[in-house]
């Protein structure tokens, strides 16, 4: 059958040439001096998930604000114990290796972010920074998704991995999606059935039923990813120490993938437990400790690659928790929250607005005074140098002295 | 005894007004007006869903801490949805009553709502249960006093000295109307006639006269002293509400391509038979479109109607409850755990390179009862336990038995040569391409008793990506 054997020829031949079937978007992404995405400017951006709601008033805190003990009577952080920056904030002690970052300038501070009419529901307030919605309204895409789909051309495809096996609504477009990968190596055997690549192969196109299409291109997409990912970190391991634990992993394999010259625009990574109503202080301590340690030592492998002046870090949470703590020890769902930024090259380190007013509450929470959809909007704009206003609407202001 | 075009036409008829046919020797295989009846008739009595919530005694309470108490009523809650889920999965799989499962199913999409008591989950599944098949003015009404709704969308906050637009602005945008078809004022003046709308502990509704407001009320261009009820039969007299819920039923039943005309002519129907969703859906069954090569698999089987339609066929019993949860919440969709209240957003959205990976896998491995591993996000607004052990135990395991003696007995007497095609033809609503019929030949161990040839094209058939398709 003709069209049977010209399938075959192009296989023949792209074997015939050596070259791997290596998917469209990331051809010319080797740092051996192939163009870069077309849109970029070598800039990338890592986004670090706090799941649960971390509790931002013990991680950034205010410890010149009676307000701060007297609201929290057992759960406040002595002010001796806190590890001091500036205008009256201090990090959480469990934080001495952000300390660190901090006092290298790597890292700015930002108040108060949210949203008007904040939602304490984890999965509806997770659901509007991932669309980065407004409280009443749904959007079945995300922020970086929309970013992906604003790329022009099929390179846009996967220019977004996550760490992890489920793909978050974040990174999800309406034509471009990001993808997951815990494990490049578990992902490629979960994609090397050879009966699966073989069909892949010889799937003609079929324009009566387009759905079919459309799942085999994506199919094809991802096993040419997969192997394209496990042919490229086969080679290199990263060499620095990093602590134990999932998270710490899976900022090492980030590390892996951009060391290796894969150059995805977008990483994105979790740490999940900050939702503390119960015996708060050790199980945040642990967490914030684990934050803190994984991030010392990406920042320090970035550096080691020359890569860490490409790069900013955005470590947030879906909300902040209440100002006053709970009878157990632990405090309740809140609203606004602190958010880092953590680069090489920011405009300005250190702490970027006011700490948070305590004396003007809404019904005992903090009011926000930046929206989070500002903080987007100057990354994609200033750093990734994406269309904003299309991603986000024009309703957001970009933010001056970021990044 | 090769499978015959009418055959091919009931297989779409029970993939999308239910969950598959399940393979049985001797299947009768009437016509297709024939079929809808039965369809209806099997489905005209609302069966309610029976589960057996744990709920610790009270006066176990007094001498427990906060902290353990919150543990163990976490715990239940858990253990609760997992039951709920288990139950319905179930009932989708087994009960005879596939048009009323399919539409429950719609309207958990439609109405959604994701709750934090089981209980009053459980409450409102049996509300859409129970109108699912009725009219939609009914349904209407009884969601809009359900106490779940009423808790998710913040009306027994909605009082007439301080009154909450949550409600009315969903109610309008995702129920009934639709973007563009409503003012700002509509959803101020409507939220006032549902002030005082509340429900008690019991789970029961409860008028409150004093919280109501009812003093006079301009809502989409008329004027009076409009109760709840009222805006309510405002809302479906005009007919851009059978408009809107036709082309969400279309979408659903039919295809992600919304064909105007068809919906048009539709949703007039609709509106004239007093939003009668019986007749809707059976004249869309009866049309010879919905039978056309442009609506047959041209949809992407949503998780659950992957999972049930395995279930079904095949007689899968997980070796752990949880099992199903943990394949739902992987490939997105967990029953009972709605994104937001506008439902899952469906059809090309259900995939992307992780989930067609996983999706491709679930078939094949669940058949073999082969381990299924995945890495599961957390759910913090049902189970916040403690990180440590989360974090552990967030490598999730799924295992399951089936049953393939009905496939079996169906394919007896197909010749071997034969067996491909007709096999394809049982399993996919797509056709096969002959250069893949030909790979799966390759694949079949030539000395492999009958039985397991059927087995082992069964499990490649169903790792292929026609087997997303419905």
């Amino acid at each position: 059958m003709a069209t049977n054997s010209r399938r075959e020829f192009i296989k023949m031949s792209a074997l015939a040439s050596g070259m791997l079937l290596v998917p469209n978007f990331l051809h010319g992404l080797d740092r051996s001096g192939m163009p870069l995405l077309a849109n970029s400017n070598g800039k990338r951006l890592v986004v670090i998930q706090l799941s649960g709601g971390n509790d931002g008033l013990n991680t950034v805190v205010p410890y010149q604000n009676d307000l701060y003990y007297k609201a929290r009577p057992s759960l406040a952080i002595p002010s001796r114990e806190v590890l001091k920056l500036d205008k009256g904030l201090g990090l959480n002690p469990a934080m001495e290796k952000l300390r660190l970052l901090y006092d290298q300038g790597y890292v700015s501070v930002l108040n108060s972010v949210g949203y008007p009419d904040p939602d304490r529901s984890h999965f509806r307030s997770m659901d509007i920074w991932h669309s980065a919605s407004a409280s009443n309204e749904y959007l079945s895409t995300g922020w970086l998704g929309r970013y992906l789909d604003s790329l022009s051309g099929p390179s846009a495809n996967y220019a977004a991995i996550e760490v992890d096996d489920t793909l978050s609504l974040a990174l999800k477009g309406a034509q471009y999606t990001g993808i997951a990968v815990q494990d490049v190596k578990r992902f490629f055997q979960a994609t090397n059935d050879q009966f699966l690549k073989q069909a892949a192969q010889l799937h003609a196109q079929d324009h009566m039923h387009h759905q079919v299409d459309y799942l085999y291109k994506t199919l094809i997409d991802t096993q040419q990813s997969a192997g394209y990912l496990q042919e490229k970190t086969k080679v290199y391991r990263s060499k620095k120490d990093y602590p134990n634990g999932e998270f710490a992993r899976n900022l090492k394999t980030i590390a892996e993938l951009i060391a290796s010259g894969v150059e995805s625009r977008v990483y994105y990574a979790s740490l999940t437990g900050f939702d503390t109503h119960v015996r708060q202080a050790g199980q945040q301590a642990n967490l914030l400790r684990e934050l803190s340690e994984g991030l010392y030592s990406f920042v320090e492998d970035l550096k080691q690659q020359q890569e860490f002046d490409n790069t900013v870090i955005m470590v947030f949470s879906e909300f902040g928790r209440r100002v006053a703590q709970n009878a157990s020890n632990g405090t309740d769902h809140g609203t606004a929250n602190n958010l880092f930024l953590i680069g090489g090259k920011l405009k300005q380190a250190g702490i970027y607005n006011d700490a948070p007013n305590l004396q003007d509450l809404d019904q005992g929470d903090l009011r926000y005074s930046i929206d989070f959809r500002n903080i987007y909007a100057t990354l994609l704009h200033n750093w990734l140098g994406g269309d904003a206003a299309g991603i986000l609407g024009n309703k957001t202001q970009l933010l001056s002295g970021l990044v | 005894m090769k499978t015959s075009a009418r055959e091919q036409k009931l297989q779409h008829l029970y993939w999308r007004a239910g969950f598959g046919i399940p393979f049985r020797p001797d299947q009768a295989s009437p016509g297709i007006k024939q079929a809808v009846r039965e369809l209806l008739h099997a489905s005209s009595q609302a069966v309610p869903l029976q589960v057996a919530l744990p709920q610790t005694e009270t006066n176990l309470q007094t001498d427990m801490q906060d902290a353990e108490m919150r543990q163990l009523r976490q715990r239940e809650r858990i253990k609760g949805f997992v039951l709920l889920n288990n139950a319905w999965l179930q009932q989708m799989a087994t009960s005879e009553a596939q048009l009323r499962e399919k539409m429950t199913l719609f309207w958990h999409g439609h109405f959604a709502c994701r709750l934090r008591e089981p209980r009053f989950a459980l409450l409102q599944h049996n509300t859409l249960r129970e109108h699912a098949l009725g009219k939609f003015p009914d349904l209407l009404l009884a969601i809009s006093k359900d106490p779940g709704m009423l808790q998710f969308l913040n009306n027994q906050q909605n009082r007439k000295q301080r009154p909450n637009e949550n409600f009315a602005r969903e109610l309008l945008e995702l129920f009934t109307l639709g973007r563009g078809h409503y003012t700002e004022q509509d959803i101020k003046e409507g939220a006032r006639a549902f002030t005082g709308w509340s429900y008690n502990p019991q789970g029961e509704f409860v008028f409150r006269a004093r919280q109501h407001d009812r003093g006079q009320k301009t809502f989409m261009g008329k004027r009076g002293n409009f109760t709840g009820e009222e805006i309510l039969q405002m809302i479906v007299e005009n007919p851009r509400t059978a408009e809107f819920l036709t082309a969400k039923l279309y979408a659903f039943f039919v295809s992600d391509t919304l064909n105007p005309e068809r919906i048009q002519s539709l949703s007039s129907y609709f509106y004239e038979t007093g939003y009668d969703i019986p007749r809707l859906l059976e004249k869309i069954f009866t049309s010879k479109w919905f039978y056309g090569p442009d609506v047959v698999g041209s949809k992407i089987k949503s998780p659950i109607e992957l999972l049930a339609g395995l279930q079904r066929q095949f007689d899968l019993s997980y070796a752990d409850g949880r099992g199903p949860l943990v394949l739902q919440r992987a490939l997105g969709q967990e029953l009972f755990r709605p994104p937001n209240v506008s439902g899952w957003a469906g059809g090309r959205n259900w995939i992307d390179s992780s989930t067609l990976a996983f999706r491709l896998r679930v078939g094949p491995a669940l058949l073999q009862e082969a381990a299924l591993e995945v890495n599961l996000k957390p759910d913090d607004d049902t189970e916040p336990t403690a990180p440590r052990k989360r974090r552990q135990d967030g490598l999730r395991i799924v295992r399951a038995k089936a049953d393939l003696s009905g496939l079996h007995q169906q394919l007896q007497k197909v010749k071997d040569r034969e067996l491909i095609e007709e096999l394809s033809q049982k399993l996919l609503q797509v056709p096969l391409q002959p250069e893949i019929a030909a790979l799966l030949t390759q694949h079949i161990p030539s000395g492999a008793a009958y039985t397991d040839k059927i087995t082992l094209l069964t499990l490649r058939l169903l790792s292929l990506p026609e087997y997303q398709l419905c």
